[in-house]
């Protein structure tokens, strides 16, 4: 047993070692570059003073008696993304399956949600403010869910109807019912579809709540604004450490998709084994 | 064999199918066709590609729709056999779902029947056995081979037990020895059960290995050249292909096909 978790560490990092060594190296070259140099810490923190600032904080959201800016804040951006991309993604989800019933419906649709896809939605982040009011965190998970919404419905409507023929062939010779041939056939088909899109959702949901914040909202209270807070300060490794926090919930979200994926669909090509 | 006192368990009757008949691009797929199946032959269809072997499969199966002609399944029409569940259909690619295992791939037709669980697995079980796949219940289809997968394709068509079995080219993809091997597997299913079987295929010699009867047919339109009585002996063995009977069977469907090639080519 002991052996086992032994073997699957080593084999981690034979497989990472690659990227282990490559982020350790791109971080000391910015460390030498910042300080042979010396460049000015407003234009570019040293990784060691970025890193100073995020223990810190850390240290100050474990200690019960303190409290950290920057972990309150992640919390909230966290929840506005989470939310956008509960409700975005179940919504695409489920528009797209009523609509694979009806296929005129579902035809009429499409061309339109492609071109919303292709519109920076974005934009629409101050109208959100002004309709949800910009200290709700309502505006930021309405963006957010406008953003992951196209995508889902338009993957999930490909997957529910891009089908080998032969496999609806081969329902109809069972005499099977509409009903059954969605349960059966046209979700599972759907699976890969939907979790590649949730895989790009969980990225736009964090990028779409950040850039949601920034158009205003309470202060330092969101990723976004502690951002611009710190910059506005010149305390840019502040603004930094609350940059990696971003980019930890994009990835512990995305993480978190993933692990959804294979314990759903074990039987999909990406995670087969050689040894069966 | 059976009598002749029974009906036939298919009547195809002058049946012609066209595609796209208002476009440019209009086939004639099949021209008064006319066939009758008694029950427990073993049928094969053999000819050019788009001669019509598929369209006339999947005008039995109800999977595309009659126009003109006659075509009875049990003295039902098409729409109503497939309702029923009178046939079983195995597609050139054995068409299992890939989120199944092997087990749950042979009870899907039993599932949509609202089978009790136990029975599903119980037939699923059997069927598996039947068709040399014991211990593989539990696999993906992705790891089995083509010739595995295709035997987990007849066992699921033949699970909830219809009496026809319909079958487009099962054997088309796979390897010349793993061929022959499924038609003993085949020949076998089809000695130890009640079945008529209707068989496309490209290969003289698996048409003669298996068949009563062997319909020659040549493209544009689809129409039948010759109907081959076959005479090899049973039971159909491995040494039934060094027969002179056999050869005799094989150059007479060769000669059928050749001489409604000749102008084609
Ligand atoms: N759905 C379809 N639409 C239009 N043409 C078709 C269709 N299915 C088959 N055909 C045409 O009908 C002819 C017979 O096809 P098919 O029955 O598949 O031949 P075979 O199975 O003998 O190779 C071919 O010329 C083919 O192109
Ligand atoms: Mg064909």
């Amino acid at each position: 047993m002991k052996g086992q978790i032994f073997a699957r560490v080593l084999r981690f990092f034979q497989k990472y070692a690659p990227s282990i060594t490559l982020a350790v190296g791109v971080l000391v070259f910015w460390e030498v570059v910042v300080t042979v140099f010396a460049i000015q810490q407003f234009l570019l923190p040293k990784p060691s003073a970025i890193l100073t600032e995020y223990l810190n904080e850390l240290r100050l959201f474990l200690d019960p008696a303190g409290a950290s800016l920057l972990f309150e804040a992640s919390g909230a951006t966290l929840r506005e993304a989470i939310g956008g991309f509960v409700i975005g993604c179940g919504s695409g989800i489920g528009i797209a399956l009523l609509t694979a019933r009806w296929t005129a419906v579902n035809q009429a649709l499409m061309p339109f949600a492609i071109a919303a896809n292709s519109v920076p939605i974005i934009a629409f982040a101050p109208i959100m403010n002004n309709w949800f009011g910009i200290t709700n965190p309502f505006s930021k998970m309405a963006i957010v869910s406008i953003i992951v919404f196209f995508p889902t419905m338009i993957n999930t409507v490909r997957g529910l109807t891009l089908i080998d023929p032969n496999q609806l062939e081969l329902m109809h010779s069972y005499a099977a019912s509409p009903m059954r041939i969605m349960r059966d056939l046209r979700i599972p088909n759907a699976l890969p579809y939907i979790f590649s899109a949730l895989r790009i959702a969980s990225s736009l949901s964090v990028v779409g709540a950040i850039v949601g914040e920034f158009f205003g909202g309470p202060l330092w209270a969101t990723l976004g604004d502690f951002i611009t807070q710190e910059a506005s300060r010149f305390n840019f490794a502040r603004a930094w450490s609350a940059i990696i926090m971003a980019s930890l919930i994009g990835l512990s979200m995305y993480f978190v998709v993933l692990a959804l994926e294979r314990w759903l669909m074990p039987w999909h090509v990406s995670f087969r084994t050689d040894s069966s | 064999m059976s009598e002749t006192k029974c009906e036939p368990v298919i009547q195809v009757d002058r049946v012609h199918k066209v595609f796209n008949p208002e476009s440019e691009n209009r086939v004639v797929a099949l021209s008064d066709f006319t066939l009758a199946v008694e029950r427990g032959e073993f049928i094969s269809l053999i000819g050019p590609s788009g001669c019509g072997k598929s369209t006339l499969l999947r005008l039995m199966a109800d999977l595309l729709t009659l126009q003109e002609g006659e075509l009875k399944i049990n003295g039902k029409l098409p729409a109503e056999a497939r309702l029923d569940r009178d046939y079983g259909f195995v597609f050139q690619a054995a068409t299992l779902y890939d989120w199944r295992t092997v087990s749950k791939n042979v009870q899907l037709p039993l599932e949509i029947m609202k089978y009790p669980k136990a029975e599903r697995e119980a037939r699923a079980r059997e069927l598996l056995a039947l068709v040399e796949l014991e211990g593989f219940e539990k696999h993906y289809p992705w790891q089995l081979s083509g010739g595995m997968q295709q035997r987990v394709a007849i066992a699921r068509a033949l699970v909830f037990e219809p009496t026809l079995l319909l079958m487009d080219e099962p054997f088309g993809a796979l390897d010349e020895f793993t061929r022959e091997r499924m038609n003993m597997e085949l020949m076998r299913i089809w000695e130890q059960k009640d079945l008529t079987v209707i068989f496309v295929t490209h290969s003289i010699p698996e048409a003669v290995f298996l068949s009563t009867r062997i319909v020659v047919m040549s493209a544009r339109p689809g129409r039948i050249i010759k109907i081959v009585k076959n005479e090899v002996e049973y039971p159909r063995v491995f040494a039934s292909r060094k027969t002179q009977q056999y050869y005799e069977t094989v150059n007479e469907v060769r000669e059928a096909l050749a001489s409604a090639h000749s102008y084609e080519i």
